[in-house]
């Protein structure tokens, strides 16, 4: 083998893992989406939760700080997106008290999108500023009050948001292509942000901060790049979340239950790694859809099979806690998939050998 | 007068949610574990309350106190016991797993719809005591926290056991080192904090007579503003934490206008934020609890 820079072999060996799971979540969404249409939306709900977990992950999975508060981005991307993509019509009587400026707009799905990823990211800006200096145990508790501030603003501000009843007309174009697409993008901005420069110093962080700061790393503010980015990526999940369902509510604590659903997917799956992400958030979602399955009844060798009604979140809370308990690092175990021989060389070889060496 | 009014409130909200705040941060002082579960404890003591309705009410009392502590024993066994030493988000998520199947496993067992009972409506009844009207359930709460929290610092600081326990909080393989039971003695705080989530219950349950299979959750999230505003590891801490927030959420009650009421809460949690930037450590800092940096 020549020892020569092989700059194409080494873009290639870096996004080969991405390029893996790209490959597997198109097929995965070819044959799923093919089936029934009920299958449709199940494929096309699991890839919004996929975005939605891959935004969480660049935070938590690089900084190590698990943040309770990334409800809180879904909630504003959502009702952001809905402010301006609800046809003009059908505002007037929904939301009469929206200011004029917002009841004469009306973008195109790409522009509510954009919008709601904006507003995200600035909120997030805002509330990391102060909350990016804060470590450990204090840092998530203060992300959860976030998420507790925000969640009580938006089911009380009847006039913008309806509060606990249901804001409904949000265009319904989110389907399992566009909700592919935007996952596929949000695995390559999550596995680029983690082996960037910044990535990398903040993964440094997690791992010894005392070291980081030693090695005079400026933690606060990677820590608040990671955190704008994730906001922002999240919510783009939020305002498919709207798109998808074509209405919002914020009745019932379901962004709580989703938050909770989401963190659990990245804990499963392994919060280290981004294989983990896309592990956790498939492992999490097959089974919560065979739960699903049980509970309406199957039959089995002739037999009909049935679980009491609202005992699929039981087991789906005992798998995550067996799961946990038998591999505490997660499905993956925080780590990545290998780049398979032929793509590495160059520099990787070259490392190695230096490695070898200094052994 | 209503200075006074005001005060008693804030005490015993704040009483209640000091309890709360100390089975909470006794647990983390101890394993550092953030116990999601711990408003599930209270939550399945309120159950046993509806299901003994009519026996004798020390009886239904000892009965949930059986209940809960046999059940956080069982949760320490079976499943804190096997994650042991994983790393403390980990752990977090564990106890929120945890939590969420045993609402689950309860919506499935009595639904999901808001049982009533009628449990002590006897303590409700207002005393008159020099001009202010008291309920009777306030002025027991205010008992229970001052006599529980007395009995807690005196079993921590001058019995062998708490004695174990603080040197398994401080230092947990050297505590096993020189021959403490450390399995033991986290037991033994699962069980405390039992029995401060009974006393938690059957307050609760007698001033609302209400429950849901979800309304531990609420509790939980204050006992836990409470634990880290206080200082997470310090029980002291964890009760000055409770009475706070019980005092911020009352003073908010009387002098918010009306059309801003329902923000109350965003309101609490905005003052929990701005005080974990102005002390992130808590207002007792404990310095075996704390990261360094």
């Amino acid at each position: 083998m020549s020892d020569e820079e092989t700059p194409m072999r080494d873009l290639a060996a870096l996004l080969w893992p991405w390029a893996v799971w790209a490959v597997l979540l198109l097929a995965l969404t070819l044959v799923f989406s093919q089936i029934s249409p009920a299958m449709a939306r199940i494929t096309t709900d699991t890839l919004i939760k996929l975005v939605i977990v891959t935004g969480l992950y660049i935070f938590v999975g690089n900084s190590g700080i698990l943040s309770f508060g990334h409800g809180a981005f879904l909630i504003v991307a959502a009702y952001a997106s809905a402010w301006v993509t609800i046809p003009l019509a059908m505002k007037g009587v929904i939301l009469p008290g929206l200011p004029e400026v917002l009841r004469g707009l009306q973008l195109s799905p790409l522009g509510g999108l954009l919008t709601g990823m904006a507003v995200a990211g600035g909120l997030g800006l805002l509330a990391g500023i102060p909350l990016m200096r804060l470590s450990g145990i204090a840092a998530s508790i203060a992300t959860f009050a976030f998420f507790i501030v925000i969640s009580v603003i938006y089911n009380n501000w009847t006039d913008w948001t309806k509060g606990t009843a249901s804001l409904v007309g949000l265009p319904t174009w989110v389907g399992p292509w566009a909700a592919l697409a935007a996952a596929l993008v949000a695995l390559m901005i999550a596995w680029i942000f983690q082996n960037s420069r910044a990535g990398l110093l903040l993964r440094a962080s997690r791992e010894d901060l005392v070291a980081a700061h030693g090695a005079g790393i400026r933690v606060m503010r990677l820590r608040l790049l990671a955190f704008v980015l994730s906001a922002t990526v999240a919510g783009a999940g939020g305002v498919m979340l709207g798109h998808n369902n074509g209405a919002l509510t914020t009745a019932n604590n379901v962004y709580l239950n989703l938050s909770f659903i989401v963190i659990a997917m990245l804990v499963v799956g392994g919060i280290r790694s981004l294989s983990g992400v896309v592990v956790g958030t498939l492992a999490l979602s097959v089974l919560a859809e065979i739960f699903r399955r049980f509970e309406t009844g199957v039959e089995i060798g002739g037999m009909m099979l049935q679980i009491p009604g609202g005992s699929r979140e039981v087991l789906l809370g005992l798998c995550m806690l067996l799961a946990l308990i038998m591999r505490p690092d997660g499905l993956s175990r925080g780590r990545e998939l290998p780049v398979p021989g032929f793509l590495r060389g160059g520099r990787a070889k070259a490392a190695k050998t230096e490695t070898e060496a200094l052994q | 007068m209503s200075f006074l009014q005001m005060l008693i409130d804030a005490a015993s909200v704040g009483g209640l949610y000091a309890l709360t705040a100390i089975g909470i941060g006794l647990i983390f002082g101890v394993i550092g574990l953030v116990n999601f579960a711990y408003g599930e404890y209270i939550m399945v003591g309120a159950y046993v309350l509806l299901l003994s309705a009519g026996l004798y009410w020390p009886f239904a009392i000892c009965a949930v106190l059986i209940f809960v502590v046999l059940f956080a024993l069982a949760s320490d066994f079976l499943v804190f016991r096997q994650v042991r030493r994983a790393p403390p988000e980990t752990l977090m998520i564990v106890s929120f797993g945890l939590s969420f199947m045993i609402q689950h496993v309860w919506v499935v067992m009595f639904g999901s719809l808001t049982r009533t009972v009628n449990f002590l409506p006897a303590i409700n009844h207002s005393v008159e005591i020099g001009g202010l009207r008291i309920a009777g359930v306030s002025l027991l709460q205010i008992a229970a926290t001052v006599l529980l929290t007395t009995v807690l610092a005196l079993f921590i600081n001058y019995t062998r056991i708490g004695y174990q326990m603080r040197a398994v909080s401080e230092n947990p393989r050297m505590a096993r080192l020189v021959g403490v039971n450390s399995n033991r003695v986290i037991a033994v705080a699962f069980a405390i904090s039992a029995v401060l989530a009974v006393t938690v219950t059957v307050l609760f349950v007698a001033q609302t007579g209400s429950m849901t299979p979800f309304f531990g959750v609420s509790l939980t999230m204050i006992g836990f503003v409470a634990t880290v505003i206080g200082g997470m590891g310090s029980l002291p801490g964890c009760a000055l934490g409770g009475f706070l927030v019980g005092t911020v959420t009352t003073i908010l009650q009387m002098v918010l206008p009306p059309h801003l009421q329902p923000f109350r809460e965003a309101f609490v949690f905005t003052s929990v934020i701005l005080m974990l930037l102005v002390r992130p450590q808590g207002l007792i800092a404990v310095r075996s609890a704390w990261e360094r940096v």
